[in-house]
C-alpha cells in the first residue's frame, strides 16, 4: 500500500464546497502531479472543521499547518513552497497577524482550544468516503463489541447510565427511550434517524452526515441490536445533496464489508438500513410527522399516546433519534458510560454541537461540554461581535426557542438552565444579535417561518399562529394597538396548551421570550410608534442634515427610486413618500450627512 | 468481512498510513529542503527515511521538511528532534546513511556520531 509522507486535508462540507473547495482539490492534484509529488503527498477530502467563517480550510500534516480562506489561485504557492520546499505559507495561516505560528495540532488554534469534539471527532480528520479510514479510528469496533460481547439489556443500560439526552431539541433521555422499545414484545421493530434538520441556520447534523456518515450507521445498528430491530431508516432532507450522496456511499461500503445486512461479523444479528428523502417540510422533523412521511403519507403529526416506542412506524415499536445523538453512541460504548457522564453538568451530560451564526466573528460549528457559559462561546470561541457593536441577545432553539439577553450572558448552556430562562436548547442553532437588531422584528421573522410551515391539521397552530403573526405585522408596521401585547400573550398561552405537536406548541416561544426580556421595545413600537433599533422601516426615516450637506449629488445618483432632489449650494432633500428605506444614500454619502431618524 | 480479526486487520493497516494526521509529540525527523538541499539530493534522503520508518512500523515519528538551515556546503542536512526537544544534526546525508540512522539512533537511541555536524567540521 502506498505510504505518503504528507497528507493535505481539504474541507468538503457544503459551506466550503460552495466556496470552491472541490476546485481547490483538483488544483492540488494538478500541481502535485506537475511537481512529481504524487507518490509522496496525499490529498484527502474531509468533513467540516467548524471554522466556517474562514473557509475554505486546508490542513497539511504532519506539520499541522492550518490554512484558511484558501483560494484556487493559492494552491500553486502552497504546493511549490510548502509541499516541495517545506516553507510554510505564513500569509495563509490561521490566526492573528502577530502570532502566526504553525500549530502542531488543531487543538492549539484558539478557536478549537475550548472545544471538545466528541460527536465531531472524525470531521476534518478522515475522508468520509473511505470506510477504511473510519475503521482506522476505531470505527465499527463498538458494533463489534456490542454484538459479540454484550447483551441487548447491557447496551440499553450503558446508554442509560451515560446520561445521554436527545440532541434534536427534546432532550429526552436516550437510554429510557430505547428501554421502552426494547420492552415491547413484537416481531418487527424499527430504528429511525431524524436527519431532517429544519431549523433555519442549523447545520450540525449536516456536518456529521457529510464528514462522518459511518458513525450514524454504526450507531443505528447498535440501537437495532439493543431494542431488537433489524431495519433502520435515515430520513434526510433533500436539501442536503452532499450529505445524501456520502450517506448512500457509506451504506454501500458498509454493506460490501458485511457490516450491514445479514449475519454481521459472523453473528446471527442482521440489520439493514435505507434512506428516505424529505421534501422541504419543516414539520417532517417532528417525530410522528416524520414517520407518517416515511409511510408515504403527507407529513402530519399524530396524537400521543401511543408513543412511537410502543406504536410508531406502521404501528410497530420505533425509536427515532437525532443524528447528533447517534454520533455519540459508538464512543460511549467504547469509552464507557462513566467517561461520558464525567463531561458536562449534573443533568446534562456530554457535549453539544452548536451552529453559531449572526453577528459574530467566528461563524461556524463548535462543540462544547455542557455547562460552558454563553460568554465563553461568544467571546473565547466566537471571537466576539464584529465592528465593535454591543451584544444584545442570543437566540437558541430556532423557531421553537427563545432568546438569552445580554445581562444573562453568564448562563451555563445546558437543557435545564435554558428552559428556566424561557428558551430551550433546541437542535443547536445559536443566532447572535447585536444593538442593531430589533427584537420585535426577530419574533416576527420566526413566526413567519412557523406560519408557513404549519401543516394545518390542528386549528390552534393553523389559525392561532397566523393571528399572532398578523398582530406582529401590525406592530412592526407602525400600526400597533394598545391591547396588542395582551392579545399576543393570551394567544401564545392558548396555542402552547392546545396545539397537536411540537411545532405549534413551541411556535409562540420567540414571542414570549422577547416579550419577557424586551418588553420596552414592544411598548416603544406600540405606544410611541418607534423602533429603537432602527430596523422597522415604517417607523424609521432617512434624513439629510442640511448643515452637513455639501450638495455633491452622490446620494441622488445612487438612489434606486429617485427620491432625492437638490441642486448646487442648496442642501439635498429626501422625499419620504418615495423613499424605500434601503439605506444606500447613507452608505455612499462622503460627508456623513445622512442619518437614520428613529 | 466475517470476523473481528479481519476488522482489526483493516484498522491496523489503515492507521499506519494516516496516523501522521494526529500530529504526534514524539520524535521528529526534519529534512532540509531548501534549494541547496534539493540540489544536493535531499529528496531521496527524505524518501529513504519515510520508507525505513514505515517498514519498521514506527508510526508516531513524523518526517517533515524545513528551509535552509544555514550550512549549505554540508547539505543534505537532517535534524532529529527528541521528545524533549533536544536535537542532533546530521550532515552530508545519503539514503544509505538514512537507513543506518533509523536503525541506530531512532530505534536504539545511539547517535551516529560520525555523521553529525561536529565530526564534519573536524
Amino acid at each position: 500500500m502506498q505510504v505518503y509522507r504528507s497528507h493535505v486535508l481539504v474541507c468538503g462540507g457544503t459551506g466550503c464546497t460552495s466556496s470552491k473547495s472541490e476546485f481547490i482539490i483538483s488544483e492540488f492534484d494538478t500541481h502535485i502531479g506537475k511537481n512529481g509529488l504524487q507518490n509522496e503527498v496525499k490529498v484527502v477530502r474531509t468533513g467540516c472543521f467548524g471554522l466556517c467563517a474562514e473557509g475554505p480550510i486546508v490542513v497539511v500534516y504532519p506539520e499541522g499547518a492550518m490554512y484558511t480562506m484558501v483560494k484556487v489561485e493559492d494552491v500553486k504557492e502552497i504546493v511549490e513552497e510548502h509541499l516541495l520546499k517545506g516553507r510554510i505559507v505564513k500569509r495563509l495561516l490561521q490566526g492573528q497577524e502577530e502570532s502566526k505560528d504553525v500549530q502542531k495540532s488543531l487543538e492549539q488554534v484558539d478557536f478549537f482550544k475550548r472545544q471538545m469534539r466528541v460527536a465531531l471527532r472524525n470531521c476534518g480528520v478522515i475522508n468520509p468516503e473511505e470506510i477504511n479510514e473510519y475503521i482506522a479510528y476505531d470505527g465499527y469496533k463498538a458494533l463489534a463489541k456490542v454484538i459479540t460481547q454484550m447483551k441487548p439489556e447491557e447496551v440499553v443500560d450503558t446508554i442509560k447510565k451515560s446520561g445521554l439526552r436527545g440532541r434534536g431539541g427534546g432532550g429526552f433521555p436516550t437510554g429510557i427511550k430505547w428501554e421502552f422499545a426494547a420492552k415491547q414484545v413484537n416481531e418487527q421493530k424499527y430504528v429511525c434517524c431524524n436527519a431532517d434538520e429544519g431549523d433555519p441556520g442549523a447545520f450540525m447534523d449536516r456536518s456529521v452526515l457529510e464528514g462522518d456518515p459511518h458513525t450514524v450507521i454504526e450507531a443505528m445498528a447498535i440501537a437495532g441490536y439493543a431494542i431488537g430491530s433489524n431495519q433502520g431508516y435515515v430520513y434526510v432532507r433533500a436539501e442536503y445533496p452532499i450529505a445524501v450522496k456520502r450517506l448512500r456511499l457509506a451504506i454501500e461500503q458498509a454493506k460490501e464489508y458485511g457490516l450491514l445486512g445479514n449475519n454481521i461479523l459472523g453473528t446471527d444479528f442482521s440489520f439493514d438500513l435505507e434512506i428516505r428523502l424529505g421534501a422541504g417540510a419543516f414539520v417532517c422533523g417532528e417525530e410522528t410527522a416524520l414517520m407518517t412521511s416515511i409511510e408515504g403519507k403527507r407529513g402530519e403529526p399524530r396524537p400521543r399516546p401511543p408513543f412511537p416506542a410502543v406504536k410508531g412506524l406502521w404501528q410497530k415499536p420505533t425509536i427515532l433519534n437525532n443524528v447528533e445523538t447517534f454520533a455519540n453512541i459508538p464512543i460511549i460504548i467504547l469509552k464507557g458510560a462513566e467517561w461520558f457522564s464525567s463531561i458536562g453538568t449534573e443533568k446534562s451530560k456530554g457535549t453539544k454541537v452548536f451552529a453559531v451564526g449572526g453577528k459574530i466573528n467566528n461563524t461556524g460549528l463548535v462543540e462544547i461540554p455542557m455547562g460552558t457559559t454563553l460568554r465563553e462561546v461568544l467571546y473565547d470561541i466566537g471571537g466576539g461581535i464584529p465592528n465593535g457593536k454591543k451584544f444584545k441577545a442570543a437566540q437558541t432553539g430556532g423557531p421553537s426557542g427563545g432568546c438569552i439577553p445580554a445581562d444573562l450572558i453568564d448562563t451555563p448552556i445546558d437543557y435545564d438552565s435554558l428552559i428556566q430562562l424561557g428558551s430551550m436548547m433546541g437542535s443547536g442553532g445559536l443566532i447572535v444579535m447585536d444593538e442593531d437588531t430589533c427584537m420585535v422584528d426577530i419574533a416576527k421573522f420566526f413566526l413567519e417561518f412557523t406560519v408557513d410551515e404549519s401543516c394545518g391539521k390542528c386549528p390552534p397552530c393553523r389559525v392561532g399562529t397566523k393571528r399572532m403573526y398578523e398582530i406582529l405585522e401590525r406592530i412592526t408596521g407602525g400600526k400597533g394597538e394598545e391591547e396588542d401585547i395582551e392579545k399576543l400573550e393570551i394567544l401564545a398561552k392558548n396555542i402552547r396548551a392546545s396545539a397537536l405537536c411540537g411545532l405549534g406548541q413551541t411556535a409562540p416561544n420567540p414571542v414570549l421570550s422577547t416579550l419577557k426580556y424586551f418588553k420596552d421595545e414592544y411598548i416603544a413600537h406600540v405606544r410611541d410608534k418607534k423602533c429603537p433599533a432602527g430596523v422597522c422601516k415604517s417607523m424609521m426615516s432617512y434624513v439629510i442634515h442640511a448643515d452637513a450637506c455639501k450638495s455633491c449629488g452622490i446620494c441622488a445618483k445612487q438612489c434606486p427610486v429617485g427620491a432625492i432632489s437638490g441642486e448646487k449650494k442648496v442642501p439635498y432633500v429626501i422625499d419620504q413618500n418615495k423613499c424605500i428605506k434601503c439605506g444606500v444614500c447613507m452608505e455612499k454619502c462622503p460627508f456623513k450627512a445622512i442619518f437614520k431618524n428613529v | 468481512m466475517k470476523s473481528l480479526a479481519e476488522l482489526e486487520e483493516i484498522r491496523k493497516k489503515t492507521l499506519e498510513q494516516i496516523s501522521l494526521r494526529k500530529g504526534g509529540n514524539g520524535m521528529r525527523v526534519v529534512v532540509g529542503m531548501a534549494t541547496c538541499g534539493i540540489a544536493a539530493g535531499a529528496r531521496p534522503v527524505m524518501n529513504a527515511f519515510v520508507e525505513e520508518l514505515n517498514k519498521r512500523k514506527l508510526n508516531d515519528i513524523t518526517v517533515t521538511m524545513t528551509g535552509c538551515i544555514g550550512v549549505c556546503r554540508l547539505e543534505p542536512i537532517v535534524e532529529i528532534f527528541d521528545k524533549d526537544g533536544s536535537k542532533v544534526t546530521y550532515v552530508k546525508m545519503t539514503a544509505e546513511k538514512a537507513a543506518r540512522i533509523v536503525a541506530e539512533h531512532i530505534v536504539n537511541g545511539r547517535v551516529c556520531l560520525e555523521y553529525t555536524i561536529g565530526e564534519a567540521d573536524k
